[in-house]
């Protein structure tokens, strides 16, 4: 077929039309295609046995077991204040968690960047207690923090007297970094091995020192990084619960907003109670995340190698 | 502003250097020298050490032997933020977070240059590459080819005396790499720069340095013009890498009394060419024969005729890049304005002193020629 360029008196007063497309086309441009299949796993058990619960739990909050006041679960939480406090104690907990152990994590995972003898073994012990889960960190810890546990030992052994780590806030919070570094860590891994190291050359040959590379090309790339991690180590500490038992003090230092909801729910079997407790968690969750994202999205968010190669 | 003004520097040179990784050298006693006003072109195929020799010119990796002096001061201990050099990387590693402005005017940040003069240098260093309507951009903005001209604006915003280029162009594609391969050249006649430039490219090399460098396993393997290089090619491994595309291996028949002339066999072909009386051949040496495709002519010529059937030919615009073969098999590539077609029957001949002889070695497996 040929095809022939006859003078068309229309073609040249309105543009050309764009040409209907067929549904095929249409939807291969979308990326409607077979491989969405890939999704349905994920999507299908987190739809089905976390959002459908998510929005029962949300409807019956609105129906407590007693009264005919739909808010009263609310109100009751709120006008309690040994339930209200679980808010701040929780925030006391995870906020400072969070916060050491992208503080710790961060450095080792810059300096893991480069080769060092023994790094794959640092690697692992750092990763181990990932492995292991709050559970069994907790009664290793009791061994550890006990009077007779090497800690005590070495502390009366050089005249410092015997100190209570555990059963306490102290004792929950090492708990809590014990698995929140290890978690930052494999997140930071990524985002500094992202960063292409001759940016570094570069600026070095343009007369950067050691710290001006660091705090003018590495921590400006690395920043949106490191309020990922420690949203998601907040997020996760959020949620801390057999430390807080194990290791904590639940009735009162520890008395974290997991607590409360476990009481309503496994104890008194006051579900609306324990799904009100828990959308306030989910709310409260949801404003930091919000907070730190639109943070992180004021910064820069672009690529963080220089170009090509 | 001319690099020349910060004075001083006559010449930089690396002295007997060595480069270790592990237990593999990547330079073995290499000296390098760089006098003031020289583009000096260093190449070799990928893994030869040029990149190395770049890095430890530039401090960014240590020396395990040797030194590099800056007139008589000894540098090699220097850190890269405190060797001056302007630097451009094959990847650019432009800083993906600052401006285009904030880019060039990072090396005058950390030299504690006034903001206004600051901002001025930096809009003449992008003037330079033209890109001063581009400033206010992020990188990712940009495309490769404008992304190495900050590179390069970059590198030459803080008046180097000396400025250290690694495959600046290798990520470009080929249209650009010939348009950015003019501009660099015309920065260096402008600024009156000194350049040491790390290539694969020999096209590249030759049309930019005024001296070259080949290097071979760590090794200097040449020295000297672009022209001594392109013509008198020291080995049959610098002659592979200098578009000599022929590369036959052969046996020395017998040298007259001239012992720059030889005359050796490969298969059929018996050809005269010229050696180096260095080199000491004799009747019976194992040689390579390397003749570049444009020094072949169609047309008997009294000496070195071939028969050869034509196999395969390309269409190059002006000429046509022809691979033929004798009748036992020997491969030769040439080039020719004349109209020739697969299949046809042609003679071939080349000057004696256009086939050069080299003592047999084994030859890099540099095969990756586009020039040929």
């Amino acid at each position: 077929m040929t095809l022939t360029a006859e003078p068309d008196a229309r073609s040249s007063a309105a543009p050309p039309k764009r040409p209907p497309q067929p549904l095929r086309h249409r939807l291969a441009e979308r990326g409607v295609d077979w491989t969405l299949l890939l999704i349905l796993p994920a999507v299908l058990i987190i739809g089905a046995l976390f959002v459908y619960p998510f929005l029962y739990g949300l409807s019956i909050s609105f129906q407590p077991l007693r009264g005919n006041d739909p808010l009263s679960n609310y109100t009751d939480f709120f006008g309690d204040p040994y339930l209200r406090d679980s808010i701040w104690k929780t925030l006391r907990l995870a906020v400072p968690v969070a916060f050491l152990s992208v503080a710790a994590a961060a450095p080792l995972a810059f300096r893991m960047r480069r080769d060092f003898p023994g790094r794959q073994f640092v690697t692992l012990v750092v990763l181990l207690p990932l492995t292991f889960g709050s559970v069994l960190i907790a009664q290793g810890m009791a061994q550890v923090f006990s009077t007779t546990g090497w800690i005590n030992l070495l502390l009366t052994s050089v005249g410092i007297p015997e100190q209570q780590f555990i059963y306490n806030y102290t004792g929950t919070f090492i708990a809590a970094l014990l698995v929140s570094i290890p978690f930052a860590f494999v997140m930071l891994m990524g985002f500094f091995g992202g960063i292409d190291r001759s940016i570094e050359d570069a600026a070095a040959t343009l007369g950067a020192g050691r710290a001006a590379r660091f705090w003018r090309i590495i921590m400006p790339l690395a920043t949106p990084g490191l309020v990922t991690a420690f949203t998601l180590c907040l997020v996760e500490a959020f949620a801390i619960f057999p430390s807080a038992i194990l290791v904590g003090q639940p009735d009162n230092a520890t008395h974290v907003l997991t607590l409360p909801i476990y009481q309503a729910a496994s104890q008194r079997s006051d579900y609306p109670a324990a799904a009100a407790i828990a959308m306030v968690m989910t709310v409260l969750e949801l404003l930091i995340l919000g907070v730190l994202m639109l943070l992180r999205n004021r910064l820069y968010r672009g690529p963080s190698s220089g170009g090509k190669g | 502003m001319s690099a020349a003004d910060g004075g001083g520097f006559g010449t930089l040179q690396m002295r007997q250097v060595s480069r270790w990784y592990g237990k593999t050298a990547a330079l073995t006693d290499l000296d390098l020298e760089l006098a003031r006003g020289e583009f000096v072109a260093l190449l070799g195929p990928s893994g030869c050490g040029k990149s190395t020799a770049l890095a430890c010119l530039a401090g960014l990796q240590p020396l395990t032997t040797g030194s590099i002096w800056r007139d008589t001061k000894r540098i090699d201990s220097l850190p890269a933020d405190k060797r001056g050099f302007g630097m451009v990387f094959q990847s650019y590693a432009l800083f993906p977070h600052l401006t285009v402005q904030r880019n060039v005017e990072f090396g005058l940040a950390m030299r504690k240059v006034p903001r206004a003069e600051r901002r001025t240098r930096a809009q003449a260093a992008l003037d330079l590459v033209q890109l001063a309507d581009h400033a206010a951009k992020l990188p990712s903005q940009l495309s490769g080819g404008q992304q190495q001209r900050v590179a390069i604006a970059r590198a030459l915003a803080i008046d180097p005396e000396i400025v250290l280029m690694d495959e600046p162009l290798s990520n470009l594609d080929a249209t650009l790499r010939i348009e950015m391969r003019t501009e660099i050249k015309r920065l260096y006649q402008e600024r009156e720069l000194s350049v040491l430039y790390v290539t694969h490219d020999q096209e590249e090399a030759l049309s930019l340095a005024t001296r070259l460098v080949v290097l071979r396993q760590g090794r200097l393997e040449q020295t000297g013009t672009p022209e001594q290089v392109y013509t008198q090619p020291a080995s049959a491994y610098v002659a592979s890498f200098m578009g000599y595309r022929n590369m036959i291996a052969a046996r020395v028949e017998q040298i007259d009394g001239d012992p720059r002339r030889v005359e050796v066999v490969a298969g059929d072909l018996r050809l005269r060419g010229t050696a180096d009386p260095a080199a000491g051949l004799r009747a019976g040496s194992d040689v390579v024969v390397a003749v570049r495709p444009e020094d072949f002519v169609l047309g008997r010529a009294g000496v070195n005729d071939l028969n050869a059937l034509v196999e395969v030919v390309e269409y190059h615009g002006r000429e046509l890049a022809v691979r033929a073969s004798t009748e036992k098999g020997e491969v030769l590539h040439f080039r020719t304005e004349k109209p020739v077609a697969a299949g046809a029957r042609v003679t071939l001949s080349a000057p004696e002193e256009r086939v050069l002889v080299f003592p047999a070695e084994p030859l890099p497996g540099a095969d990756d020629d586009a020039h040929g």
